[in-house]
């Protein structure tokens, strides 16, 4: 057995890696690129706490090894943000408190702003009564959406507002 | 993990002539090969990445279907707009099951192949002779809530897990593979899967390194279409039974009828006997009943999932009064 080499583009920059082909993304993520912002919960996809974004789409990154990801461009919450202004998703869970000890966060947050952009793609859910409907997002539909991300805090509600007040276009 | 050699393959031809050993796999999404990896329940050699073939596509058939290849995401597929249409009921399936994360990895092909959520298969301290045939199954007098009560053997109950599966059988979807030296065949959904009887590690008709390539879903049955799943949680949670129907009705007769279960059995369980008692009979809860009671005639319980049985009679009244406006 030999490592693999593997190139790939986290948060906007190209980063080459030789990998036993065992590594998890997530553990390519945190140890070997030391982006320890994406958090090992479950290490199974049950808890979302190490969501990040792949080529847009959110993904459990436990559950996808690092070499199956040449040429993918990654997103972790650390680059989220803005020449060092916090990406609106991120400022709205501050001001609504959408945290208690914060380590679900950066999944939660990384899911969230892959969600938007799947319900601007008219993208379905199950809480959705027609599936061929154009959804609104109401909070059930945020709901379902997330049910991928668990807060053992139980932050639900003020999650579920921060995503709301970003969907309808930011802060009022 | 146990070291494996890792084949990122870019031909069909290729990726089946190189997972012929059966110690091989293929890889797509991985949500649930690697979670058994990790535990070491599955230990290939060789993983054979098919991430880079040509199998993302969706298409129209010339009898007016659809083909789905199998590297087609659950997400991909049930957002795509011909599915909402057409088969509704492919889309709400897909939807209810697992956490959007995992429908953006997970695959149609992977979705069909899965692998079974009984804890004694997950658990490497007990007996189980789906992992190590001839040790015995713990989950026959164990905590056998989540497993099957239909077509089933007492050497395995395991319940296959899928959503996505059960509105495929209803939908009469087709399986179509390649296998390592090129030929192809198309495999009815409902014979892919092998029943457990004595050899309960076997779970589908597919040779080493036969891969499946796409599903065929024939144009859509007529009537209305409905997947309801009951679970123990309001989201991301397997089901404790789900059912698809597709039913048309005439004044106040059932005229044709799909009825597919989930949750009960080895395979998404197709139900020709509820079907036969409702085509022809009246748009009543009596005749809704009376399917029930054809679909799980045959159904046992193990203790703790007795309760399977009622509940899935009752979902299937639920789905069909709900698709039949008797609600």
């Amino acid at each position: 057995m030999h490592n693999e080499h593997v190139a790939l583009t986290v948060n906007g920059r190209r980063r080459a890696l030789d990998l036993d082909p065992r590594v998890t993304l997530l553990d390519a993520l945190r140890e070997h690129l030391g982006l320890t912002g994406t958090k090992k919960g479950c290490d199974q996809g049950q808890c979302g706490a190490c969501t990040v974004i792949v080529n847009g789409q959110r993904i459990n990154s436990c559950l996808t090894l690092a070499v199956m990801h040449a040429g993918d461009e990654i997103t972790t919450i650390e680059g989220l943000e803005e020449d060092g202004d916090l990406h609106p998703m991120q400022a709205a869970f501050v001001r609504h408190d959408g945290l208690q000890c914060g380590y679900c966060t950066p999944g939660q947050i990384c899911s969230a702003v892959a969600l938007l952009a799947e319900h601007k793609a008219g993208w379905p859910s199950y809480a959705t009564a027609d599936v061929a409907s154009a959804p609104v997002l109401t909070d059930v539909e945020i709901a379902e959406r997330m049910s991928g991300n668990i807060c053992r805090c139980s932050a639900y509600p003020n999650i579920v507002s921060a995503i709301r007040e970003v969907a309808e276009g930011g802060r009022r | 993990m146990k070291p494996f050699r890792y084949e990122r393959v870019s031909s069909l031809a290729f990726a089946c002539a190189s997972a012929t050993e059966p110690t091989a796999r293929f890889i797509a999404g991985g949500t649930n090969l690697l979670d058994l990896m990790k535990l070491q329940i599955e230990t290939p050699t060789q993983l054979v990445d098919i991430g880079p073939l040509p199998l993302a596509d969706i298409e129209e058939t010339a009898e007016g279907g659809l083909r789905i290849g199998a590297g087609v995401t659950n997400s991909a597929l049930a957002a795509d707009m011909r599915v909402r249409r057409r088969y509704p009921v492919l889309s709400q399936a897909i939807l209810s099951g697992a956490s959007t994360q995992l429908r953006n990895k997970a695959t149609t092909g992977g979705n069909l192949l899965q692998r079974t959520r009984c804890p004694y298969f997950y658990d490497t301290t007990k007996p189980c002779n789906k992992r190590m045939p001839g040790s015995g199954c713990a989950a026959l007098r164990g905590l056998n809530r989540m497993n099957a009560v239909i077509g089933v053997s007492n050497n395995c109950i395991a319940a296959h897990g899928s959503d996505m599966a059960v509105a495929m059988a209803a939908l009469d979807a087709r399986v179509e593979t390649v296998a390592a030296n090129g030929a192809t065949r198309t495999i009815p959904i409902d014979a892919l899967y092998s029943p457990p009887g004595n050899t309960p590690h076997i779970e589908t008709v597919l040779a080493p390194g036969e891969l499946i390539q796409s599903v065929v879903l024939p144009p859509p049955p007529p009537g209305r279409q409905l997947y309801r799943k009951v679970r123990d949680r309001a989201s991301f949670a397997f089901a404790l039974v789900s059912v698809a129907v597709v039913v048309a009705r005439e004044d106040d007769r059932v005229r044709a009828a799909r009825v597919a279960f989930g949750g009960i059995s080895y395979k998404p369980w197709r139900s020709a006997e509820a079907e036969a008692a409702l085509i022809g009979a009246t748009v009543t809860r009596a005749s809704f009943d009376a399917a029930g009671h054809a679909a799980l005639g045959n159904a046992r319980g193990y203790g703790y999932n007795d309760f399977k049985i009622p509940l899935a009679r009752r979902t299937l009244r639920a789905a069909l009064a709900d698709a039949t406006g008797l609600i």
